[in-house]
C-alpha cells in the first residue's frame, strides 16, 4: 500500500490538484464563517425576541423557544436535505452553496441563541435591576450594561462552536458543494488511493482547526483571568 | 396633596404568594420615611414596586396626583424619571468606572450635555467624599464606597423621591457612619425619601416618620418618638425591644 | 408553488422510518459506551500515566477532535480494504463514532478527573484506600456527578451524528429516509417525518437522562 501511496504522490499533487483543494479549503473556510456569522446575528435577534415581556408577545416567545429546541434536535445531514428538497419543490433555484449555508444558519442560529442566552444569565440579575431602575431601555441596557459583560462568557464558547462547525461541514460534501471532503471524494472516485486523497483532506482540516481550537483555549483562559471592563 | 401615596397594594413574585398585601402609606413631599421590620418582611420588595420593578398585583399608587400604570411603558419612564433608588448590594454597573456609572444614564438616556453632567458629577462625588476616585472600577472599592458611588449615582438622576435601601447593612461598622453622613446631608436639603434602614439612631435622628413592616404588611406607622418610645402594635415592640438589645 | 404536501401518502411508511430509529439509536449506543471505556482509559492514562502515554494520548485526541467524523469514516470504508481489512458499512461507521467518542470522551472525563479536589484524594491516601478503591468510592462518584451534563449532552450529540451512517447505507434513519425517499419522491414529507423522529428520539433521550440524573446522581437537569 505504501508503494502504490508513494507512486501516486507525484501525480496527485500536482500544480493544478493543489490549487483545487486550496479552493475547496476556502469554501469550507467561507460555508462555516458566513453561515455561523449570519447564526450569530439572527442567534443575537432570538435572545432579544426572547426577552420581550407581556402576553402580546407570548406567540413570538413560543415560537423562539420551540425553534431553538427542535433545530438543536435535527441531524445537520437531514436539515441538509429538507433545505435542498424544499427549495427544489417549491422551484427555487439555489445553489448547492446556497442550500448548504442556509442549513447552517438555521442550526447555528439556534445553537448560537442558546450560547448567547447563557451569557445573559450570567450576568448578575442586579445589573439588569439597575439599568431598568435608571430608564435605559431594553438596546441600551444591552449595549452599555450587558453585552459589555457578557462577550467574555459568550465568545469562548461561541467560538468553539465556530470551530466545531468546520469539521460538520464536511457534510455537505453530501450535496455537492465542492468543499474538501466532496474533492477528496473527487480524487479518491478517480482511482487515487484513500489513505491519500482522505489523508490529505483530514490534514487539511487539522490545519483549519488545530490553530483556531488552540487560539480559542488561550482566549478562555485570557477572559477568565481578566475581570470585568 | 402627597408626594407618593400608595392605597391597598399587593404584590407577588409568585402568583398567589403575596409578599405585599395591602399596603397604605403616605409620604408628604420633603418628608423622610423610615421602613423598619425583620428580614423578610418585604421591604425591599416594596422599594422595587416603587421604581416600577416589580408590578404590583393590585391596589394604586399615586405619584405627585399622576397614578402609575404599571404595564405602561410611557408612565413607567415618568415614574422613574422621578424616583432614583439605592439598592441593598449596590448593584453598580461592574463594567463602568465610577465617574461613568454616575455619568452614563443622565447623558445616554437622558441625552444632557457631557460637560455639565461632568461637572455635578464632579461636584456629587466630592460630596460623598470620593472626588479622588474617578477612575476606579467597583471591585477596586471597600463596600462603603460602592454605597457612596451608588448614592451619587441616583442623585445624578436628580430624583424627586430618592429611596434608599439598608445603605448601611452591607457595611463594615467603621463605614457606616461615612455613608450616614452623605444621607444626612441630603435630608437637610429637603428632599422626599424612603429609607430602608436597621440603624435605630440614624433613624430616629432623621426620619419624619417611621412605619413598621412584619409579613408583608404595615403594622404600625408613626413619628419616631411613637414607634420607639411608645409602640401600640405587640409586633412593633417585640422588634424595637430586640433591635435596642442590639 | 409547484409542489402538494402529501403527508398521507408517507404515514404508511412510518413503521419502516421507525424501525431505522432502532438502528439509530443502536449505533449511538455502542458508540457511546464503546466510546466511554475508551475515554475512561484514556483519561486515566493522561492524569496517572507518563509523559510517554500523555503525549500518545494526546495525539489520539488532537488527530479526533480536530478532524470531521465523516472523512475519518470514509479513511475506514474505503481505505482499509486496501490493508485487507473489510470492514461492514455499520462496523465502518461504528468504528469511526466510537474512535471519535472516544477522544472527546477522553477530555470530559479528564475535566471530570481534575475537579477532584485534591484534599479528597490525600483523605483516601490517608484512609489507607487503594488507587482502586480510590478510583471506585471517591473519584467515580465525584465525576459521574460533575460530568452528568456533559456527557448527556454528548449522547444527544452522538445520537444526532449517527445520522452520518445513512450516506454508507446503512439501513438506518437516515439511511431509510433515503431509501423511502428515492421510491416515493415525496421528498419533503419524509425528511420532514425523519426530523421529526430525531426531535422525538432526543427528547425521549434527554427526558430519560434527566430522570436518572435525579434520581442516581441528585443532579437537576434540565430537560430543555
Ligand atoms: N426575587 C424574588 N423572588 C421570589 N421571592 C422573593 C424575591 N425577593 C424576595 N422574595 C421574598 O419576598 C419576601 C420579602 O423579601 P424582601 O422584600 O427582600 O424583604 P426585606 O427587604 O424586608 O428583608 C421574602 O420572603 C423573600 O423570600
Ligand atoms: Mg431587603
Amino acid at each position: 500500500m505504501i508503494e502504490r501511496i508513494v507512486d501516486e504522490i507525484p501525480r496527485f499533487f500536482t500544480w493544478y490538484n493543489t490549487i483545487f483543494f486550496l479552493q475547496a479549503m476556502g469554501v469550507t473556510l467561507a460555508l462555516t464563517l458566513i453561515g455561523c456569522g449570519l447564526g450569530s446575528i439572527f442567534g443575537f435577534a432570538l435572545v432579544y425576541g426572547r426577552q420581550t415581556r407581556g402576553r402580546l408577545f407570548t406567540p413570538v416567545r413560543v415560537l423562539i423557544v420551540g425553534y431553538v429546541e427542535i433545530f438543536r434536535r435535527i441531524p445537520f445531514l437531514v436539515l441538509l436535505f429538507i433545505v435542498l428538497f424544499t427549495t427544489e419543490g417549491f422551484g427555487v433555484r439555489v445553489s448547492f452553496f446556497g442550500i448548504a449555508l442556509i442549513a447552517i444558519c438555521v442550526i447555528s442560529t439556534a445553537y448560537i441563541s442558546e450560547i448567547i442566552r447563557a451569557g445573559f444569565e450570567a450576568i448578575h440579575r442586579n445589573q439588569w435591576d439597575a439599568a431598568e431602575a435608571m430608564n435605559f431601555g431594553r438596546v441600551a441596557t444591552l449595549r452599555y450594561v450587558i453585552m459589555p459583560q457578557a462577550w467574555k462568557v459568550i465568545l469562548p464558547p461561541a467560538f468553539a462552536y465556530f470551530v466545531m462547525f468546520i469539521k460538520d461541514t464536511a457534510l455537505a460534501s453530501q450535496m455537492g458543494v465542492l468543499e474538501l471532503t466532496r474533492v477528496a471524494k473527487i480524487f479518491n472516485d478517480r482511482g487515487y488511493s484513500a489513505f491519500l486523497t482522505f489523508g490529505t483532506c483530514l490534514l487539511l482540516y487539522f490545519i483549519l482547526s488545530y490553530p483556531l481550537t488552540r487560539f480559542g483555549q488561550r482566549l478562555e483562559r485570557r477572559l477568565a483571568s481578566s475581570r470585568n471592563r | 396633596m402627597p408626594h407618593l401615596e400608595i392605597a391597598d397594594l399587593s404584590a407577588s413574585y409568585e402568583k398567589g404568594v403575596d409578599v405585599l398585601s395591602g399596603i397604605d402609606l403616605q409620604v408628604e413631599r420633603g418628608e423622610i420615611l423610615s421602613l423598619i421590620g425583620p428580614s423578610g418582611s418585604g421591604k425591599s420588595t416594596l422599594l422595587r414596586v416603587i421604581v416600577g420593578l416589580l408590578p404590583p398585583d393590585s391596589g394604586r399608587m399615586v405619584v405627585d396626583g399622576t397614578p402609575v400604570n404599571f404595564h405602561d411603558k410611557r408612565s413607567l419612564r415618568d415614574l422613574r424619571g422621578r424616583c432614583a433608588i439605592v439598592f441593598q448590594q449596590y448593584n453598580l454597573f461592574q463594567n463602568m468606572n465610577v465617574m461613568r456609572n454616575v455619568t452614563i444614564a443622565p447623558t445616554k438616556i437622558k441625552k444632557r450635555a457631557a460637560a455639565s453632567v461632568r461637572a455635578e458629577a464632579e461636584a456629587l462625588l466630592e460630596k460623598v467624599g470620593l472626588g479622588d476616585k474617578h477612575d476606579a472600577y467597583p471591585d477596586e472599592l471597600s463596600g462603603g464606597q460602592q454605597q457612596r458611588v451608588a448614592i451619587a449615582r441616583a442623585l445624578a438622576l436628580k430624583p424627586e423621591i430618592l429611596l434608599l435601601d439598608e445603605v448601611t447593612s452591607a457595611l463594615d461598622p467603621e463605614l457606616v457612619n461615612e455613608v450616614l453622613d452623605a444621607v444626612r446631608v441630603l435630608a437637610g436639603e429637603g428632599m422626599t425619601m424612603v429609607v430602608v434602614s436597621h440603624e435605630m439612631g440614624f433613624v430616629r435622628e432623621v426620619s419624619t416618620r417611621v412605619a413598621m413592616m412584619d409579613e408583608g404588611r404595615i403594622v404600625e406607622t408613626g413619628t419616631p418618638e411613637e414607634i420607639f418610645d411608645r409602640p401600640s402594635a405587640g409586633r412593633t415592640r417585640d422588634f424595637v425591644a430586640k433591635i435596642l438589645r442590639g | 408553488m409547484d409542489y402538494t404536501f402529501q403527508f398521507g401518502v408517507i404515514a404508511k411508511h412510518l413503521p419502516y422510518l421507525i424501525g431505522g430509529a432502532w438502528l439509530s439509536l443502536l449505533l449511538a449506543f455502542l458508540a457511546f459506551w464503546a466510546g466511554a471505556v475508551i475515554g475512561l482509559l484514556g483519561a486515566m492514562g493522561k492524569t496517572f500515566g507518563g509523559r510517554v502515554l500523555y503525549r500518545v494520548i494526546d495525539v489520539y485526541v488532537v488527530f479526533f477532535t480536530n478532524t470531521p467524523a465523516l472523512v475519518q469514516i470514509y479513511v475506514i470504508f474505503y481505505g482499509l480494504p486496501d490493508l485487507g481489512i473489510v470492514l461492514s458499512p455499520f462496523n465502518s461507521v461504528l468504528l469511526g463514532l466510537t474512535l471519535n467518542c472516544g477522544a472527546y470522551l477522553t477530555e470530559i472525563q479528564r475535566a471530570g478527573f481534575q475537579s477532584v479536589r485534591r484534599e479528597e484524594l490525600e483523605a483516601a491516601e490517608t484512609l489507607g484506600m487503594s488507587l482502586w478503591q480510590t478510583v471506585r468510592y471517591v473519584i467515580a462518584p465525584h465525576i459521574a456527578k460533575t460530568l452528568y451534563a456533559p456527557l448527556s449532552n454528548f449522547y444527544i450529540w452522538i445520537v444526532l451524528g449517527s445520522s452520518m451512517a445513512g450516506i454508507f447505507a446503512v439501513e438506518e434513519l437516515t439511511g431509510r429516509a433515503i431509501n423511502v425517499s428515492s421510491s416515493t419522491f415525496r421528498t419533503i414529507e419524509v425528511f420532514t417525518y425523519t426530523a421529526g423522529i430525531y426531535v422525538v428520539l432526543t427528547v425521549v433521550a434527554s427526558a430519560l437522562l434527566a430522570l436518572i440524573g435525579r434520581h442516581a446522581f441528585r443532579v437537576k437537569a434540565r430537560i430543555f
